[in-house]
């Protein structure tokens, strides 16, 4: 049951599921992620603007729940907001929650939470 | 500018026509014929064969929607895309009813240019991810929302009589 749930969450969604990086209303950047591993990719190399644009929008907590169905991962970057980081220290703890997540529904042995 | 040789060919009498329709387009017949020293059914005949001919495509109205009370925000967005591509995106476009004005340019890249018209900002932002960013062969976007219209008009046949040749 729980392999089936990673495995939905690590899916690749078609394109227009995906999720698009914008710096402002109406600027995409270019980058797009179709799957949890490609996001945690974006994350490190991204407009930092964009991280900070999408993540006060709540873009990011709504993507992760609407179309990934993780509710954890969801439930982590909304408390992030309330952070109020900017900058590269809200690229580090954005890729270091989302690495984390990703590495534990990588692991078979790794309890998951949901 | 010119037409083109497979153009409906317009002599004096059709351009004085056109020019009065584009003053106005419910001006009678009459009228129209008075100003040129032609019949009106002269004016009947021409504005028949230049509405078959498609020279003249529609009659619209101009419908000032501050006024009418319609909230909406008007954007300039430039779509940067691969070249194989641009022309299926600019169609893509074309057919949607947020898009009011499609073009393409062919400048140092190929880019697609597009009047965008939305209630809110937040619209907007949503057409712009939801409808534009997954098309295949975009490569980014930029968006300019436009705070203030100076001027609004379509090419006039009076353009003709200011520099411009038939």
């Amino acid at each position: 049951m729980n392999s089936e749930i990673n495995s939905r969450i690590l899916r690749t969604v078609p394109r227009e599921k995906a999720f698009y990086f914008f710096t402002s209303i109406g600027n995409y950047t270019g980058a797009s992620a179709a799957s949890l591993k490609e996001f945690m990719q974006r994350i490190k190399e991204v407009n930092i603007k964009s991280l900070e644009f999408h993540l006060h929008r709540g873009d990011f907590e709504k993507w992760t729940t609407e179309v990934l169905e993780d509710q954890w991962l969801a439930g982590e970057i909304k408390r992030l907001q309330k952070f109020g980081l900017t900058g590269d220290a809200l690229r580090n703890q954005l890729y270091l929650t989302v690495s984390r997540r990703m590495k534990r529904l990588t692991s078979p042995s790794s309890p998951v939470h949901f | 500018m010119k037409l083109k040789k497979n153009e409906a060919s317009l002599d004096q009498a059709d351009l004085e026509i056109l020019k009065a329709l584009q003053e106005d387009s419910r001006q009678t017949y009459t009228a129209i014929g008075k100003r040129l020293g032609i019949t009106h059914s002269t004016v009947y005949d021409r504005i028949r064969k230049m509405e078959k001919q498609k020279v003249i495509r529609n009659y619209t109205t101009f419908i000032d929607l501050e006024k009418v009370g319609v909230k909406h925000i008007l954007a300039i967005v430039t779509v940067y895309t691969d070249p194989k591509e641009t022309e299926r995106v600019a169609e893509k476009l074309a057919k949607s009813p947020e898009v009011l004005e499609v073009y393409t340019s062919l400048s140092d890249e190929l880019l697609i240019m597009a009047k965008i018209v939305a209630a809110t900002q937040e619209d907007l932002h949503a057409f712009v991810a939801n409808s534009i960013a997954p098309l295949d062969g975009v490569l980014r976007i930029r968006t300019s929302m436009i705070t203030k219209k100076l001027k609004e008009t379509h090419f006039s046949i009076n353009n003709y009589t200011r520099g411009l040749h038939l």
